[in-house]
């Protein structure tokens, strides 16, 4: 049986909120399921608004947290049930986190260098005599050297070069596949197309596969290859970038790409949108959970869940496409 | 047209003196601005080029060790004009929040963690106006039901609220008294796409409903596309270029402004982009010359020594560049 690299197979979390008597169960994510192949390293974008899940999908994937139910396979081997040396010593190896705030990352008080030592004897990559010209090979594929951040603070560092440090540190290990969880949102523009110009980078010479979890749809369809659009724990849309982006079938995929700003004076926003006005109430509807906000809504959507259905290359929960 | 405030070669640099040694940060240098009333005002540029300093100092609202250095910034209200530089107490509690108000970048920190929003909006407009609780009850229920915000969230805490909603509570709260200028700082950027949508709709409707003058700093010139009418462009301190928002987007000149547009992505192709080379500069030692010169692909000898001065290429369309007047165009 070929094995994939990563495989998750119908992922839920349920959360419990109890409010007094009562226990409401929450369901931050609802069967999600997408494979990631072994020999096709790939940048795997999960989109959605914040509060759709995308964090916490991260974190199971990270090994942080296990599902409610479903199964979530790295190469085979169920993530929750690896024990703590396995977890150590072979699952980080080969998976790394990037996050979204460097600056929350690394320590103000530790010199950001100690970080990459410190990853570099931890996992043993080479002879010790060797760590400064290996973490410097690692820093140049960044666009860094160790001269540039040898010694500093990450005060001393802007947003962008911390950044990269971070993606720098995850590299050392050479892993297999990054888990990016919001890598660009504290950065402007155009620093956001250097981070994720490295990614695409990263992809085709070091063969890593990346999941980027953004709201940004603008650098999602730049870098991707594949992206799954995740509404309130549920993916909603999924499939190759250039069909779901390019051409989006689920309303909620159409609304998000409408609200895109693009530099463009020809293409300001004309329609109004509305907003979900409680999160809490949007998770645990009955039926799509969408329907409330949906332009297309139809008496069915308020009280059945719809399935996934094929539409043009994508997987598409929506009832319009039945 | 009206200028309701306007800045003169205006210079406010931060400057610390420590164990003797002096450092003078040139955050905002030479930068004169006029804006006009009832117009949405966007100010653009990296993080670190000046942009929240010269909001600052717009605002009045600054102490040491920012300082103004030269230039002056003036309000001028049906007539009256101010210097928001040297504003007294009795002015500033005349002014702010009637007349002035802001929108800061990270509503978390805005509302008050123990109290609900309603008691929040009463402390707000009994310090400007002498009314009762029930008044000013009423008040803020009309107005968020003009806004089309839920009414339940006047007995909610802050933490209850999503993001978005808790941004769109603070703008209401920032416009309630229905100011005639309203400085925004970074309004959208913690926020996704879709409810950012919703805060510049928002935005958009009180700046009609009042025509009321709206002072926009972002980063996200898909942003200023959206809202704004003028566009300035900030680059280590400097005001490189201004121009009505469609010249700025179709026809930038300066090789700056020409970087950051090329730099974003589009939904119409997918070729490489790339951001722009470098880095900005430091403000404690900025380039000599045009302070793009370090990164500039287009440069002249001359942009190295001599500081380019603001031109005018078009109807309202300025630009600081060497390339203009020497090769006649950038």
């Amino acid at each position: 049986m070929p094995e994939h690299l990563l495989e998750a197979n119908n992922v839920t979390k349920i959360f419990d909120i109890r409010q007094g008597f009562v226990t409401k169960h929450f369901h931050a994510v609802d069967q999600a399921s997408f494979t990631l192949e072994k020999d096709k390293p790939e940048i795997f974008t999960i989109a959605g608004e914040s509060g759709s899940g995308k964090s916490t999908f991260a974190k199971m994937i990270l090994g942080m947290d296990s599902p409610s139910s479903g199964k979530l396979q790295y190469q085979g081997r169920d993530v929750s049930s690896l024990n703590k040396a396995k977890k150590r010593n072979w699952f980080y190896k080969q998976v790394q986190p990037v996050f979204q705030d460097p600056f929350a990352a690394f320590s103000p008080l530790k010199r950001i260098d100690s970080y990459l030592h410190e990853t570099f004897h931890n996992y043993k990559m080479a002879p010790a005599s060797e760590a400064d010209s290996y973490i410097n090979s690692v820093l140049n594929q960044v666009g860094l050297s160790i001269a540039e951040i040898k010694g500093r603070y990450p005060n001393e560092l802007s947003g962008g070069q911390a950044q990269r440090v971070a993606i720098a540190r995850a590299l050392i290990t050479k892993p297999s596949l990054i888990v990016a969880d919001e890598p660009v949102s504290m950065l402007d523009a155009s620093l956001r197309m250097s981070i994720v110009n490295m990614f695409r980078k990263l992809k085709q010479d070091n063969g890593v596969s990346i999941i980027y979890i953004t709201h940004d749809l603008a650098t999602a369809y730049y870098s991707a290859d594949r992206i799954a659009v995740m509404l309130r724990g549920w993916i909603v849309e999924i499939g190759p970038v250039e069909h779901v982006l390019g051409n989006p079938k689920h309303p909620y995929t159409q609304n998000l790409k409408a609200s895109i700003p693009q530099a463009d004076p020809d293409k300001t926003w004309e329609t109004k949108i509305s907003l979900a006005d409680m999160e809490i109430a949007e998770f645990s509807r009955t039926g799509c959970k969408f329907a409330a906000r949906c332009p297309a809504v139809m008496e069915k959507c308020k009280s059945e869940a719809p399935k996934d259905y094929n539409v043009e290359g994508r997987n598409v929960k929506c009832f319009l496409y039945e | 047209m009206n200028t309701i405030v306007n800045t003169q070669d205006l210079k406010a640099y931060y400057i610390t003196k420590a164990y003797g040694v002096e450092r003078t940060v040139k955050a905002v240098d030479n930068v004169t601005i006029a804006i006009e009333e009832g117009e949405v005002y966007g100010l653009a540029g990296e993080s670190g080029c000046g942009k929240s300093t010269l909001l600052k100092v717009m605002l009045g609202e600054f102490q040491p060790p920012l300082t103004v250095v030269g230039g002056s910034v003036t309000y001028n209200f049906d007539g009256q004009e101010k210097n928001a530089a040297s504003l007294t107490e009795e002015d500033r509690q005349e002014i702010r929040w009637s007349k002035v108000s802001y929108i800061p970048q990270g509503s978390m920190h805005v509302l008050n963690p123990v109290r609900r929003i309603q008691d929040t909006f009463h402390d707000f407009i009994v310090t400007h106006k002498p009314m009762s609780k029930r008044e000013t009850f009423d008040m803020t229920r009309n107005y968020l039901r003009e806004l089309g915000l839920p009414e339940k969230v006047m007995r909610s805490y802050p933490h209850q609220l999503s993001g978005g909603m808790r941004q769109r509570v603070t703008i209401a709260l920032a416009t309630i008294l229905w100011p005639k200028l309203i400085f925004a700082d970074e309004p959208t950027t913690a926020l996704d796409v879709v409810v950012q949508r919703g805060v510049i709709q928002l935005l958009k409707e009180i700046q009609q409903k009042k025509n009321s003058t709206i002072v926009l700093i972002t980063h996200d010139l898909g942003v200023h596309a959206n809202l704004a009418d003028h566009i300035g462009v900030l680059y280590a301190g400097k005001l490189v270029e201004e121009a009505p928002t469609r010249t700025i987007l179709t026809k930038p000149r300066h090789p700056y402004t020409q970087f950051l547009i090329k730099s974003l992505p589009t939904f119409d192709e997918r070729s490489e982009r790339e951001g722009i080379p470098g880095r900005p500069p430091a403000l404690d030692h900025p380039p000599s010359g045009c302070r793009f010169h370090t990164r500039c692909p287009l440069l002249l000898e001359k942009c190295k020594t001599l500081e380019p001065e603001m031109f005018t290429v078009g109807p309202e369309h300025r630009v600081a560049c060497h390339l203009i007047t020497e090769v006649g165009h950038a």
